[in-house]
C-alpha cells in the first residue's frame, strides 16, 4: 500500500490536490512530485495543496513542497497551501518557509486569492 | 536500558528504526509527548546515514544504539560511509538557501533534540549522537 493518496479536484481553473497520508522520504515525496509534474504537463498552473490529511512529513517532504513551489513558479503559475496541521506549521516555522508559502486555513479564501 | 540493532541501507529502514525507537521509548516509560518529539530526529538521522553516509549501498548497514538512563534518552546512529562534516551543510534558513530542496534534516535533528554530535568512528564511518533530556 502506498504511503500517500493524492486526489484531484477542480474549482474553475484552480486544481486542488487533497493529500492523505505521509509525505516522507521515498514514496510519499515521489508521489507528490509526479502529481505536480503531471498537472504542469497538462497546463494546470494554479495549484492548491490541501494538507489537512497529511499525517506525517519529514525534511524530504518539506523539500518536495519547496520543489513543487519552485517548479510551478518557473512555469508562471502559483502553488499555495491549505489546512496545515500543527506539526507542518511548526516545521515550516523552524525552516522559515512560512515566509515563502502562501498559506490558508479556509478553502474559499484560498481559491479567491488566485484571482 | 539499552538496545542495539542494525538495519540495511534502504529507505524502508527509516520506518523500521522509528518503530523500534518508539517501542523502546514506550518500554522506558517515556510519555507520548516525549516520544513524538524525538520521532522526527530519529527518522532524519537514520535517513541521513542511509542516503548520505552509506549512499544506499546494499553491502553497508546502519548500526543503531538506543540508551535510556535516568532522565536521558540517547541514540547513536553509525554509517559506514566516507565521513561527514556537519559544518559543511549550509544553513537552510539563510534566505539564499530557502528554496533549496534539501539540507533541512540536520536542522530538524537539532530542533527536536537537546544535543546532536557527529564523530568519526575509529574503524570508519560517522556516528551521530542524539541526546534528549526529560
Amino acid at each position: 500500500m502506498s504511503d500517500i493518496n493524492i486526489s484531484e479536484r477542480q474549482a474553475g481553473d484552480i486544481t486542488i490536490l487533497d493529500l492523505e497520508g505521509k509525505v516522507t522520504i521515498g514514496e510519499g515525496s515521489v508521489a507528490l512530485r509526479k502529481a505536480i509534474r503531471t498537472l504542469l504537463g497538462e497546463g494546470k498552473k494554479k495549484i492548491l495543496l490541501n494538507l489537512a490529511g497529511v499525517s506525517y512529513i519529514d525534511s524530504s517532504g518539506i523539500g518536495e513542497l519547496v520543489s513543487s513551489f519552485t517548479a510551478v513558479n518557473k512555469e508562471g503559475g502559483s502553488l499555495k497551501l491549505l489546512n496545515l496541521t500543527q506539526k507542518i506549521q511548526d516545521l515550516l516555522a523552524i525552516t522559515k518557509l512560512l515566509t515563502v508559502f502562501d498559506v490558508y486555513e479556509n478553502e474559499s479564501d484560498a481559491l479567491a486569492s488566485f484571482s | 536500558m539499552r538496545e542495539f540493532f542494525t538495519l540495511p541501507s534502504q529507505i524502508e529502514s527509516v520506518d523500521l528504526a522509528a518503530t523500534r525507537a518508539d517501542e523502546f521509548a514506550k518500554r522506558a516509560g517515556l510519555d507520548e509527548s516525549f516520544i513524538s518529539s524525538i520521532d522526527l530526529a530519529v527518522r532524519e538521522s537514520v535517513a541521513n546515514a542511509i542516503k548520505h553516509g552509506n549512499r544506499l549501498e546494499a553491502d553497508k548497514v546502519v548500526e543503531i544504539e538506543l540508551v535510556f538512563t535516568e532522565g536521558c534518552f540517547e541514540m547513536k546512529v553509525r554509517d559506514f560511509g566516507a565521513g561527514f562534516d556537519a559544518t559543511s551543510v549550509p544553513d537552510p534558513t539563510d534566505p539564499e538557501n530557502l528554496l533549496k530542496a534539501t539540507g533541512r534534516g540536520i536542522l530538524f535533528m537539532k530542533a527536536f533534540m537537546d544535543k546532536v554530535i557527529w564523530e568519526t568512528h575509529k574503524d570508519g564511518g560517522t556516528v551521530v549522537h542524539l541526546i534528549k533530556n526529560l
